[in-house]
């Protein structure tokens, strides 16, 4: 494939999401570069979730490849993806809500963990160091999003805002070398929104490559490097926050309304 | 913060351990209390009828099979949040293991040949089998969700003793399987517990129920250490994961499908495990000791106990006990009696349609039995000693419902 070398780390290709008769998705191709921040625009309705649900292997898509570092995903199931290095937020959040804030990051590094049954049951030497390392490295990614304080908190009690981050926490947990972000933003204050870009571009720092979908266009301006726009299911423009600022069809289909 | 900081200042190792007991902790409490109950209760009932009080440490024993029964069935509907309503089906298949492999019973079935496995090896291959079961049965079915999977294990639970009752050639029909195998040990430690000076006694033979009774009890500490912490770790928090968020469970690497499996099969171990050392108490299987009943009986120690939390399932499981098979028994006996002591005996003849005051209560002791368990439940929706999970869920609902009544109004 080549991809390595090429610097791409997830490459969709002609990829279509049918439901019944409705073509969520519609024969959509694009990369994602390693190292960089892509965002997928679009109204409401545009397919972006869908995508995000065929790529995280919530369903399959009906048709097309999705290659990850060259690995055809496509039709994994979604533990195998997370486990091959894809982490993803949720558009609507979903934390583990009655478990405490280090639980959840400690259930998002249970792919990375060895412990066997036995282990478990007779608290064996090498699951009490594992799970020392496992508090430790929560306590660090807690810290990492801000959270260090509500630690022991139970997720449903975090505010709003908190509660995304710790969904973003929870993923990172998982190790990955992309990061899905679904409406990071959504309902976020300016402020929030400011701390979001600074939080990504750590993430970034860390060497994870960030896909995100996001309605608030100055943030997505801001901190992407490319950009793909979905409307009704085809993508109608990709380029650099300036080309698609300028695109007439996106101008057409997306801005149009808005600016 | 501070509770952070707080938690890791004991050292590591005993002292550390012990200096970091929470004795103001619900859960310690209850441990604490339901530990020195065991220990004392044996001396103490012997003591109190005056040495007469055999029957009642052995009824405790056969209460400590369904403490372990419910601590199994919380593995699977506490931890993982299935629903199983066939879980006697294990207990049974645990019970049978035990019966063919260690009686005669396998002389007069076409194997012409009987098996005499020793009782703490059948212990662990009951534990297999079921757990085997456990699996041969959540494979298929774990990929359907609540009610699904709820009916199609009450099915299961319906065939098991209907294949151990209809299978005669094997298992004896509806007679069962009788004269199991007596456990022994090559030494073992008698004392006042049993009515006998403190002394090692050789080749031990499991006959005294007091002696079954400190084993159920050494047992029971063994897998409440197991399930504690199980629990705490990598799969505890995974079942819990996907309780809550299966969704999100497997976008964190879980693979939902064995992990659920697993609590099925787990559960189903217990159970296994328990059914063992039933029939070897008992000496005797049959179909009948598996019905639905059981299974349902054994969901109602898990909820009423308080789902999830390991001492709330225990007490549970003593309490249903106690009202099942010691109050609501001995009712009947205790009305005529209470009747006769208030000067009301004439109550207790029969008259008409009028059976008795006892045989009345007789009829109407799952009357009884329901209205106890109504009262409970309104009182202490969330059990009697719940997680913190599971208060807290119970507590969000009924603030919810309040708002609609608010909204509503």
């Amino acid at each position: 494939m080549g991809d390595e070398q090429d610097g791409v780390i997830l490459r969709c290709e002609h990829v279509s999401k049918r439901f019944g008769g409705l073509l969520a998705v519609d024969d959509v191709s694009f990369t994602v570069e390693r190292g960089q921040v892509f965002a997928l625009i679009g109204p409401n309705g545009a397919g972006k979730t869908t995508l995000f649900n065929c790529i995280t292997g919530l369903f399959p898509p009906t048709e097309g490849g999705i290659l990850f570092e060259g690995l055809d995903i496509a039709g994994a199931r979604p533990h195998q993806v997370a486990r091959l290095g894809i982490a993803r937020t949720f558009q609507n959040i979903r934390l583990f809500e009655y478990m405490t804030a280090l639980d959840n990051v400690r259930v998002g590094q249970h792919a990375r963990m060895h412990a066997k049954l036995w282990d478990s049951l007779f608290k064996l030497p090498r699951e009490r160091r594992e799970e020392r390392e496992v508090t430790e490295r929560a306590m660090e990614l807690l810290r990492f999003v801000g959270l260090e304080r509500n630690a022991h908190d139970y997720a449903r009690n975090l505010a709003y805002g908190q509660q995304r981050r710790l969904e973003i926490a929870r993923a990172l947990a998982t190790q990955p070398r992309l990061l899905l972000l679904d409406e990071p933003a959504a309902g976020f204050t300016p402020q929030e929104k400011v701390e979001l870009m600074e939080l990504v571009e750590s993430i970034l720092g860390r060497g994870i490559t960030v896909f995100l979908i996001e309605h608030d266009m100055r943030l997505v301006m801001g901190i992407s490097h490319r950009i793909a726009v979905l409307d009704h299911g085809e993508k109608i423009a990709e380029g650099s926050p300036e080309e698609v600022r300028r695109n007439e069809r996106v101008i057409e289909a997306y801005l149009g309304r808005s600016a | 913060m501070s509770e952070v900081s707080e938690r890791a200042v004991p050292g590591r190792g005993l002292r550390g351990r012990v200096q970091r007991i929470d004795w103001h902790d619900r859960n310690t409490l209850a441990y604490v209390v339901l530990f020195g109950l065991a220990i004392v209760f044996p001396g103490l009932v012997q003591f109190a009828t005056g040495g007469n009080g055999t029957y009642l440490v052995s009824t405790a024993a056969d209460a400590g099979v369904y403490v372990l029964l419910a601590l199994g069935l919380n593995v699977v509907v506490g931890f993982a949040g299935l629903l199983d309503l066939g879980y006697a089906a294990f207990f049974a298949i645990g019970a049978y293991t035990y019966a063919m492999l260690a009686s005669n019973r396998l002389a007069v079935t076409p194997l012409h040949h009987a098996v005499h496995i020793p009782f703490w090896l059948l212990l662990l291959v009951a534990v297999f089998v079921a757990a085997l079961f456990g699996a041969l049965l959540g494979a298929p079915t774990l990929r359907l969700r609540g009610d699904y999977l709820a009916i199609v294990t009450l099915g299961f639970g319906e065939i098991v003793p209907r294949v151990f009752r209809n299978l005669a050639t094997w298992t004896g029909g509806v007679n069962g399987i009788p004269a199991l195998d007596v456990p022994t040990l090559p030494a073992w430690i008698t004392g006042p517990w049993a009515g006998t000076p403190l002394a090692v006694v050789r080749d031990f033979q499991f006959i005294d129920p007091t002696a079954f009774y400190v084993l159920m009890v050494a047992l029971l500490v063994v897998i409440v250490v197991l399930i504690n912490n199980l629990q705490r770790s990598r799969l505890g928090r995974a079942w819990m994961a996907i309780r809550e968020d299966e969704v999100a469970a497997a976008a964190m690497g879980i693979n939902t499908v064995t992990t659920k499996l697993l609590a099925f099969a787990i559960g189903a171990s217990f159970s296994g495990f328990a059914g063992c050392f039933y029939g070897a108490k008992l000496s005797l299987v049959s179909p009948e000791n598996f019905s639905f009943v059981v299974s349902v009986t054994i969901l109602l120690m898990v909820v009423l106990g308080g789902m999830g939390n390991i001492p709330g399932v225990m007490m549970g499981a003593l309490a249903i006990y106690v009202i099942d098979f010691y109050v609501l028994t001995n009712l009947p006996a205790w009305t005529s009696g209470a009747a006769n002591a208030l000067g009301l005996g004439f109550l207790n003849q029969q008259q008409g349609d009028w059976p008795g005051l006892g045989d009345e209560t007789q009829r109407l002791i799952y009357l009884v039995f329901g209205l106890i368990l109504v009262c409970t439940m309104l009182l202490r929706p969330q059990g009697l000693l719940p997680s913190r999970v599971r208060q807290q869920e119970l507590a969000q609902a009924s603030t919810q419902e309040s708002l609609a009544d608010v909204e509503s109004a």
